[in-house]
């Protein structure tokens, strides 16, 4: 965490919305925004819940458990600065709760992922500031 | 009033379409932790509430040229029939307005809306946070658009048993086809099969030579009242059915990335023009990577979901072939000058049913369908 972390963070798009999913990670804590009014557990945070257009949500955490809905094994990455990683793999993951969430596997490798195999969330604190959300095979 | 100015008159739009519904977010000087997303859905809540319509009623959607249609409607929650951005400074929301009538009036669309905002404190502009930049830049995307088709790839590798040396095949018969095209970035370059699967990885599992080249180019077309069309010195190219779908922005918010937009857009298209797959001759299909093809040729129905990679395998796609495919080699052999990439289906489409393909002309050049 002392070196220098040289990758893109992520850029929030409303910190009123999604500000809490990031401080959650930080705590290493998986959580995601739920309608109060229909249930539905959606990701990405928005402004109003996708399904019912409520604007009534809350955050819940969830168990960081899921499988891998699909992957690629990025070689050529559309930010030079993950060259050196290369090849790694970025996936979405399903989260037994149901929504996917994009990310990248650790701990596995790239000839060794299988589709619906299951994950489980790594915290990746990256910088003092940002955690990044990751999964290994559980 | 002549029969001819009357049967005019009711061409048009005159007394076709109605406003049904209105929806409108209080204007304020500055409104604090919203985006212009969000502040357009939610003025399409209140304008399809207000019709007293659910949000599934509403097939059609048309925004100013500041909102990607495909985050639009990812954030509001609906995959409408017609979609498209209209951009004309102050006139936007009158011309959207037109436009949406047009679209209604042509069967594109039943249910329309039409919706624009502004948030001046929103990062959410060109360059700007995205839900890219959150939720996927750091975790490091590959190159180009080639992080969602991969893994649509993977995913139909995976649910129907597709291989790469299939796709491969897609790549190698539109290579073929290049070499009769002089206007194509690969022409006079020949690649197998082979070339194509021992080419390098950009991600897996698509290989450089599955995958489209950035280029410069253009390309045009004229179209007039299919009345006049015949006084022209080519045969003309009658448009005999159309549609659209538009999906999701991000494929993970996408439930099946497997099944394309097509599905729907096709359905639509052969439904307006009372043709179905097996009546095509031959078929000029979106082409940035493989995958696209192969899935958009099964949504379209042309083969049952999943057999696309044995039909490669049986079928001769080149311009002399069985069923020709992207007869002037594609985006993956011709290069993609930008949008004009995906309009060369359209060009070509045209250009082999004028019977102008030249060398690579098919026999058959009745009746084409075109995806973009």
């Amino acid at each position: 965490m002392t070196t220098e972390y040289n990758k893109p963070l992520p850029r929030l798009v409303n910190e009123a919305v999604s500000r809490p999913f990031w401080d959650a990670a930080k705590r290493h804590e998986l959580v995601m925004p739920r309608c109060l009014n229909c249930s539905n557990m959606f990701f990405y945070p928005r402004e109003q819940c996708p399904n019912c257009y409520s604007d009534n949500t809350e955050w819940v955490p969830v168990s960081g458990k899921g499988r891998v809905y699909s992957y690629t094994v990025v070689y050529q990455p559309a930010n030079r600065a993950f060259q050196e990683e290369a090849p790694y793999i970025y996936a979405i993951v399903q989260l037994n709760e149901g929504p996917r969430i994009p990310t990248n596997l650790l701990e596995c490798e790239i000839d060794g992922v299988e589709l619906e195999m299951p994950v489980e969330v790594v915290f990746d604190d990256v910088t003092d500031d940002v955690t990044l959300v990751k999964f290994k095979p559980a | 009033m002549t029969l001819m100015d009357r049967r005019r008159r009711s061409d048009t739009l005159r007394g076709k379409v109605a406003i049904v519904g209105i929806g409108e977010v209080p204007t304020r000087r500055v409104i604090p932790d919203r985006t212009m997303y969000g502040l357009n859905a939610e003025a399409a809540k209140i304008a399809i509430a207000d019709a007293g319509l659910r949000k599934e009623d509403v097939n059609g959607l048309v925004t100013d040229g500041a909102a990607a249609l495909a985050t639009m409607a990812e954030y509001i929650g609906i995959r409408p029939t017609f979609a498209t951005g209209v951009s004309m400074q102050g006139a936007s929301g009158a011309s959207a307005t037109t436009v949406a009538a047009s679209a209604i009036n042509g069967g594109l669309a039943d249910t329309v809306l039409v919706v624009m905002g502004n948030s001046r404190l929103d990062r959410a502009v060109p360059g700007g946070a995205s839900v890219r930049s959150e939720w996927e830049e750091a975790y490091g995307p590959a190159a180009g658009a080639g992080t969602g088709y991969a893994q649509i790839y993977t995913r139909h590798m995976y649910e129907f048993g597709t291989t790469q040396e299939q796709m491969a095949i897609v790549a190698a018969n539109q290579r073929f086809n290049a070499q009769e095209n002089e206007n194509a970035v690969f022409h006079g370059q020949p690649a197998s099969k082979e070339d194509v699967l021992s080419s390098r990885y950009i991600n897996y599992p698509l290989r450089i030579l599955e995958s489209v080249m950035p280029c410069d180019g253009a390309a045009a077309l004229i179209m007039t009242r299919a009345d006049r069309a015949k006084s022209f010195p080519h045969r003309p190219v009658y448009l005999l059915g159309a549609g659209m779908e538009q999906s999701n922005a991000n494929i993970w918010q996408t439930d099946r990335i497997t099944t394309t937009p097509v599905k729907t857009s096709a359905a639509r298209a052969f439904q307006m023009s009372g043709y179905g797959p097996g009546d095509m001759q031959f078929a000029e299909f979106y082409d940035c990577y493989t995958i696209l093809v192969a899935v958009t040729l099964e949504d379209a129905g042309f083969v049952e979901k999943g057999e696309i990679g044995p039909f490669y395998e049986s079928t001769d796609t080149t311009y002399k072939g069985s069923f020709p495919i992207n007869t002037d080699g594609g985006q993956l052999s011709g290069g993609q000058p930008g949008l004009a990439g995906g309009f060369r289906h359209v060009i070509e489409g045209a250009r082999q049913i004028m019977g102008r393909g030249g060398g690579r002309q098919v026999a058959l050049n009745d009746l084409c369908m075109v995806n973009g």
